[in-house]
């Protein structure tokens, strides 16, 4: 079939210049004179680093979140041309004139401004007048914390930006049941809601609310009988459930492809991860054997990465006889985990049944089950263990480097090496790959890391002690060979030159993306932060209210100063609304089931499918915080607000009350005012708002 | 008593089934049609009723089912009372609750996190059965030698038998089948755990069995729903409420149930404000009578523990320090009872000094410096619970010691009497609360700085009001920076003994954390005269001690190198909890739950969610599958006290124990039942009558059997064993070491 190509070609397109407007007042909000303050602003200090790491490319691990948004503000500072050289150390700090802060602060502030835009167009797909659009776009437009928020390298205007994507394309695929380019929009939600959790965790929560709905919309289709709904069905999974999991694993691909050079945050990662790090241990352990055998020099490293990475460890000194506390000690050479690079980490694996510390030839492989002597290489002592109690954790036995004092101690120096995470029972003993035990022969206890640091005697030290109970899954009984050679020297004098020789020889070793993948996620997710109280750190219930403000910046010399501040009354309108749905809603409810019908049904599911998105959305962007227990602020409250910004001008429309909220509070985000003592005090509306004076 | 018709090839048979001969239960499963005729789904109401019968005694008619019963019964009581004095010596907690027992025989006030209700229990068996309350309880492994100590255990073991006798009535009111009452019965009967935490004196069997009562009489209420206001309607809903009362004051996981039951008249009132043929009026009488029922009733019993626990307990003892002033003052024995003092605070006078937020601590200073990195490295201020020397301060004036009173207004230097060094303050950042400034001990033998005054301030006073000891509330601000005295409530790390932080806040607001009173007070040169307290009021009593049991419950953080069981260990059977002995001459008893019954209920728990979407899939494309709806309907309702019970667990921060899951094990089971019975009685969808019938009943075979055999195994668990331990060969229970975590 031909179609006719019809002249003249006409292109017929209609402008709704109501949002070309509030689009264009978005813009100028968010965007104007951005690069002023000239200076480091509130959190920027802490993404500004991992900002200035992409640029160089070394990898880092940041536990507050996954790497999009990291990597959205990365392409910023790369399009400026930002060659990571700042020192972010601290707030207030000046930026020199090398670094494009405009383009730093670029993408966040667009997608901020396009959050205008893109509520307008929500409240639209949610089947209300273009009215309601302006003043749900207008609410957002005018509410100075999320213009704040907008303005710096911070990630909240991207997470916002992406959830409204999500949803504004999902609700347009749902109102446009018969066509095919539907599915590119629902492709689209997906896609967004991946990138909405790329950015930060709490994406999640909007995610969720999101593929709740969409069920809901699936299982009523699975009701229609009049339609064949697999296909349907499938479609929906893919796209809302399949395609998200990809794409924030793409994430991880990206952020892992970029950042391949070693850095400050190797330390937390296993010794594996390290070795596919250029730099850092790659370069010392390129080219060692695999196989641990009789006979190799080796460092040990705690599987544990709490407190800190270390690795097992002796030297000359002794147990104190009695400790501070009145116990006595087996008075033997101390063994601890030493958190450095150090000679005396290295130990030599022996044959019980042999004398010599040479690698025979062939080298004869250490396997799962073999019971091995450890020699410390710079002392000679056997890595022992007796029913002595250990010095910190009373309840364990002390691990000691074996002196005989000729008291009757005989050494108890055999352990049984138990590979945890073989493949086969017979498998051999892998440098950086294998994670090992080391069970006691004599009492069956496992060598194990305290995690407590020991006394001066023990020069600070961590405690390595051998437990009895054995418990089935501890990171802190695992030990991995990071360091290892084959031993050569057969004398004492030249084994020590032999030690103190940097390991080198050439081979590369790589980690699969998966097992990377899996390994820096569950790092992030497990690692602890301190959680300490911050000074504007605030609890959820005083979001609503507005208790506390946060003070992003201050001017060096004068009273200039940015806070984070919610507009008072927009802020009010929002909670009021909410109020009122939830009123109205249990009066229709209650009613209905009485059998009184107020709304006729598509006007009552039009009030149901805007309590769904905009009360449900605020439900789980907020009640989540009141069970969390890390240090939280006032920002984490701006996603929650965005729904009910989109909730008030509808429930306004459908109330048929047409009032609109429209003042402003906009002096506090015009940064560069300077404001006297006296303004100032008059902007003070709460008590609890600190709003910082300088002395003069 | 079946006629099933085959449905030719299709896989969707409804099979009709001939109503049942006896006359309760053709009125039950007319009440189960008219409960279901709302959803349209009359095929397969009565295809749930118990139609089924094989073997003799699972039919139902009355004689035998009081047959069956009675074997529940029986059962449950042999293993649950057999060897109950066993082990002679205390057991894990019962050093706590034992002792708490104890307390109310000697009337002696003490502490607890949880409510009186099962410690009052406790102490009356005890009392009741010839124990004297002199039993020290010191340390588990005490032998218990003359004292009369079975009859405790023995009240803990006989409510811990009715556990599957109600189990049993639960699960078969809810389905209509015996198989499914038959399967929950002998999963809980035969479960080594059930039966161990059954038979010692501990809160969880007095609790489980408030539990259970309290979803029986639900249960049994919910079928009376179609006889409304009839004498049985009220029994149930009165005796929901009783045992309501009765879980919530053994421990605050009563309140699980409570939500479970709260629901479920949610649900049930939705349901009578939907059916358009009763009246208002009448929808407010069913509203009403389920507020006395289930709110007031339960409210009154509580308070009534409560006022008993307070009446009973009247005597001095450990417990005190953790209540206000006043409340100790009702103490026989405390040194406030009729306590007789210097009246008002004067210089030169040695006191203690009592914040007045409830369960606020005494004003407390030790020989141990903030550690570095927390402001000033100079001496601890803290705030502590218990009765102390270091609780002690010296009362200065700025300058030099003249005996004076103190008045409102007057600047006061506090010496803290045992380390000479006077109550401190400055501008560094608190340790926890960082918006507020640190307090310290600071200086030697009272020589110090500006920053060691405070002027005294009497709430609602004016300048020159003396400070009365006891009953003024009194605010120390400090001199230098304008910050006052405040007791923030949040426990120090380990640094500072777990005490509770001490700061100087610099918000004024009066709040009880920022205001103290002068409890002990001691001037050799002033007159003592009697203090009649004010006597608190009843309800006063009954916050304060709730607010403290709170903060306790928040309190029992997890230590660190204690073990600390996760609440994803427990439905795994993961690992347990030794109750007696160690090493292997030792009498050893170690709570451990059956491994084949746990198993099953997690399993059952997985296919649960499998069966119900499959059922629920169907049900929406407009074909419906027989027992969908007992399934679907009473299931859920299972899986959602399993849900209650378990769930909350993932969000508390407090220490938790293998023990904790029991009320959620008793859900799940009674959910396995359920769930395997639907699906033995599914068979039919696979095979032809004759066949799927053999299946069935080799299912219930092999269930039973497996259930039997894996009892025989592990029984020692809870009958004890002594001998080598389980990882050693030579070992009774060498080969039941099913998984490593296991610790026998």
């Amino acid at each position: 079939v031909s179609v006719m190509l019809q002249l003249p070609l006409v292109v017929t397109t209609q402008v709704d210049l109501v949002l070309v407007l509030v689009s264009l007042l978005a813009f100028w909000t968010r965007l104007s004179r951005l690069s002023s303050p000239n200076a480091v602003v509130f959190d920027e200090v802490y993404y500004g680093q991992f900002v200035s790491l992409y640029m160089k490319r070394v990898f880092f691990i940041d536990d507050s979140g996954p790497p999009l948004g990291h990597m959205i503000m990365a392409l910023g500072a790369y399009l400026g041309e930002f060659d990571g050289n700042f020192v972010w150390n601290r707030i207030g700090a000046e930026y020199p004139s090398s670094v494009s802060v405009w383009s730093l602060r670029l993408l966040p502030a667009v997608c901020g401004a396009l959050c205008v835009p893109l509520v307008y167009l929500l409240t639209l797909e949610l089947k209300f007048c273009h009215l309601s659009a302006l003043g749900a776009s207008a609410l957002l437009l005018l509410e100075n914390s999320l213009i704040v928020q907008s303005r710096f390298m911070l990630l909240e205007s991207l997470l916002i930006f992406f959830v409204l994507v999500a949803l504004l394309s999902y609700l347009k695929f749902h109102n446009h049941p018969n066509s095919w380019f539907r599915y590119c929009w629902l492709l689209l939600s997906g896609a967004s809601c991946a990138a909405a959790v790329g950015v930060k965790y709490m994406g999640v929560f909007s995610y969720l609310l999101l593929v709740g709905v969409a069920s809901l919309h699936t299982w009523n289709l699975i009701g229609d009988r009049t339609l064949s709904v697999c296909v349907q069905c499938v479609c929906r999974a893919v796209c809302l459930l399949v395609v998200p999991v990809l794409l924030y694993v793409f994430w991880f691909y990206l952020h892992l492809t970029l950042l391949h050079r070693s850095g400050p945050h190797d330390q937390l990662m296993s010794s594996a991860f390290q070795a596919s790090l250029e730099g850092g241990l790659s370069r010392i352990t390129q080219g060692q054997p695999l196989d641990v055998s009789y006979g190799s020099q080796v460092t040990l490293r705690s599987s544990a990465s709490q407190p800190i990475p270390c690795w097992l460890h002796s030297h000359k000194a002794n147990y104190p006889i009695r400790y501070e506390n009145g116990r006595g000690s087996s008075h033997q050479q101390q063994v601890t985990c030493y958190p450095f690079k150090d000679v005396n980490n290295w130990w030599i694996i022996k044959d019980a049944g042999r004398q010599e510390l040479v690698v025979s030839s062939p080298p004869r492989p250490v396997r799962h089950g073999d019971v091995i002597q450890l020699v410390h290489g710079m002392t000679s002592r056997f890595l022992n263990s007796h029913d002595v109690a250990a010095p910190m954790s009373p309840h364990s036995q002390e691990v000691s480097g074996y002196i005989d004092f000729n008291v009757s101690m005989a050494a108890q120096n055999l352990w049984r090496v138990d590979i945890s995470n073989r493949e086969a029972e017979s498998e051999s003993w892998k440098t950086i790959m294998s994670e090992v035990r080391l069970v006691h022969v004599n009492t069956s206890a496992v060598l194990k890391l305290s995690g407590v640091s020991l006394p001066d005697w023990g020069f600070r030290q961590l405690e390595v002690v051998a437990e009895k109970l054995f418990k089935a899954h501890s990171s802190s009984l695992g030990w991995t060979v990071e360091e290892h050679r084959y031993g050569t020297s057969q004398e004492q004098k030249e084994r020590e030159a032999e030690l103190h020789s940097p390991t080198h020889i050439d081979v590369d070793r790589k980690m699969s993306f998966w097992a990377k993948f899996l390994e820096l996620q569950w790092k992030m997710l497990t690692v602890k932060q301190e959680d300490s109280e911050h000074k504007y750190s605030s609890s959820p219930l005083e979001w609503i209210t507005m208790e506390t403000n946060i003070a992003y910046w201050l001017h060096s010399s004068t009273n200039a100063q940015i806070h984070l501040i919610g507009n008072p009354v927009s802020w009010g309108v929002a909670h009021l609304s909410l109020l009122a749905y939830q009123l109205l809603a249990a009066v229709y409810l209650l009613r209905r089931r009485r059998g009184l019908k107020d709304l006729p049904d598509g006007v009552w599911a039009q009030f149901v499918c805007l309590g769904c998105v905009c009360v449900g959305g605020w439900l789980v962007n907020f009640v989540p915080f009141l069970l969390m227990e890390k240090t939280l602020f006032l920002y984490h409250y701006l996603p929650a607000l965005c729904y009910l910004h989109l909730l008030s001008p509808a429930l306004l429309e459908h109330t048929h009350t047409h009032l609109h909220a429209r003042t402003l509070y906009p002096v506090l985000h015009r940064s560069t005012h300077q404001l006297s003592a006296s303004q100032l005090q008059a902007l003070k509306w709460r008590d609890s708002w600190d709003i910082l004076y300088r002395r003069r | 008593t079946t006629s099933p018709s085959t449905g030719d090839t299709s896989t969707l048979r409804h099979r009709r089934t001939v109503p049942t001969s006896s006359e309760t239960l053709q009125t039950l499963s007319e009440d189960r049609r008219s409960q279901t005729a709302e959803l349209d789904d009359t095929q397969s109401s009565n295809g749930t009723s118990a139609h089924f019968s094989p073997g003799g005694h699972f039919s139902q008619d009355p004689q035998s089912s009081r047959v069956v019963l009675m074997l529940v019964a029986g059962l449950c009581f042999a293993t649950r009372l057999y060897k109950i004095t066993e082990p002679p010596h205390v057991c894990w907690d019962e050093t706590h609750f034992g002792k708490m027992g104890s307390y109310y025989i000697n009337r002696t006030f003490f502490f607890d996190v949880h409510p009186p209700l099962a410690k009052m229990l406790i102490g009356l068996a005890g009392y009741m059965t010839g124990y004297d309350g002199t039993f020290p309880f010191g340390k588990p492994g005490d032998k218990y030698e003359h004292h009369n100590y079975w009859g405790m255990r023995g009240l803990c073991a006989v409510l811990g038998s009715f556990l599957p006798i109600f189990a049993y009535v639960i699960v078969q009111d809810l389905s209509r089948s015996y198989t499914a009452a038959l399967i929950t019965a002998t999963l809980l009967i035969f479960d080594t755990g059930c039966i161990t935490i059954s038979q010692y004196i501990l809160l969880d069997p007095i609790l489980l069995f408030f539990i259970m009562a309290a979803v029986l009489s639900m249960v049994k209420f919910n079928l009376q729903r179609f006889r409304p206001f009839t004498s049985y309607w009220w029994l149930w809903l009165v005796l929901t409420g009783v045992n309501l009362a009765g879980a919530l004051g053994v421990k605050f996981v009563g309140l699980f149930v409570i939500l479970l039951v709260g629901l479920n008249t949610v649900w049930d009132l939705w349901r009578i404000l939907g059916d358009l043929s009763l009246s208002l009026v009448e929808i407010s009488k069913h509203f009403l009578a389920r507020v006395v029922g289930l709110i007031l009733v339960p409210l009154f019993l509580y308070v009534t523990i409560f006022a008993v626990h307070f009446v009973v307990l009247n005597k001095s003892g450990p417990g005190d320090g953790f209540f206000s002033s006043a409340f100790q003052s009702r103490l026989i024995g405390n040194n406030l009872h009729n306590a007789s003092m210097p009246e008002y605070l004067a210089y030169g006078s040695t006191i203690t000094v009592k914040n007045l937020r409830i369960a606020g601590g005494y004003l407390h200073s030790h020989w141990h410096l903030y550690p570095e990195g927390v402001g000033a490295r100079q001496q601890q201020v803290t705030a502590y619970l218990h009765k102390d020397y270091n609780n002690v301060w010296l009362v200065h004036k700025q300058d030099n010691n003249a005996s004076d009173l103190v008045r409102h207004g007057d600047i006061i230097r506090l010496e803290h009497k045992e380390t000479t060094r006077n109550l401190h303050g400055h501008l560094h950042e608190a340790p926890l609360t960082k918006k507020h400034f640190q307090v310290t001990g600071y200086g030697i033998n009272g020589t110090g700085d500006t920053n060691d005054l405070w002027q005294v301030e009497v709430c609602g006073g004016q300048k020159g009001d003396v400070v009365k000891v006891l009953r003024s509330k009194i605010r120390f601000l400090h001199r230098a920076t304008g910050c006052v005295l405040y007791s923030s409530g949040k426990t120090l790390p380990k640094w500072g003994w777990e005490q509770v932080e001490v700061t100087c806040s610099p918000y004024l607001k009066e709040t009880p954390s920022s205001q103290w009173n002068i409890e002990d007070h001691i001037n050799p040169k002033l007159p003592n005269i009697s203090l009649s307290v004010l006597k608190p009021h009843f309800l006063e009593i009954l916050l304060e001690s709730h607010i403290v049991m709170i903060r306790g419950n928040s309190g029992l953080k997890p230590k660190d190198n204690e073990m600390n069981s996760k609440p994803w260990h427990w439905p795994i059977n993961y690992q347990g909890l030794r109750f007696s002995g160690v090493n292997d001459t030792e009498y050893r008893v170690y709570l451990l739950g059956n491994p084949v019954v746990w198993w099953m209920n997690l399993a059952s728990l997985g296919l649960y969610p499998i069966m119900v979407a499959v059922a629920s899939i169907t049900l929406q494309r407009g074909f419906s599958l027989e027992h969908s709806l007992v399934l679907m309907r009473e299931g859920g309702l299972l899986l959602l006290g399993w849900l209650l019970h378990y769930a909350p667990f993932y969000t508390m921060g407090r220490v938790l124990y293998f023990h904790h899951y029991f009320p959620a094990m008793l859900f799940s089971s009674m959910l396995t039942g359920i769930t395997f019975d639907v699906l033995l009685k599914s068979t039919d969808l696979l095979l032809r009558p004759p066949y799927s019938d053999w299946l069935q009943r080799l299912g219930q075979m092999v269930l039973l059997f497996s259930v039997l055999y894996s009892f025989y195994l592990f029984h020692p668990l809870s009958y004890g064993m002594t001998g080598p331990l389980a990882h050693e060969p030579g070992s009774a229970m060498a080969g039941q070491k099913w998984m490593d975590s296991w610790e026998f």
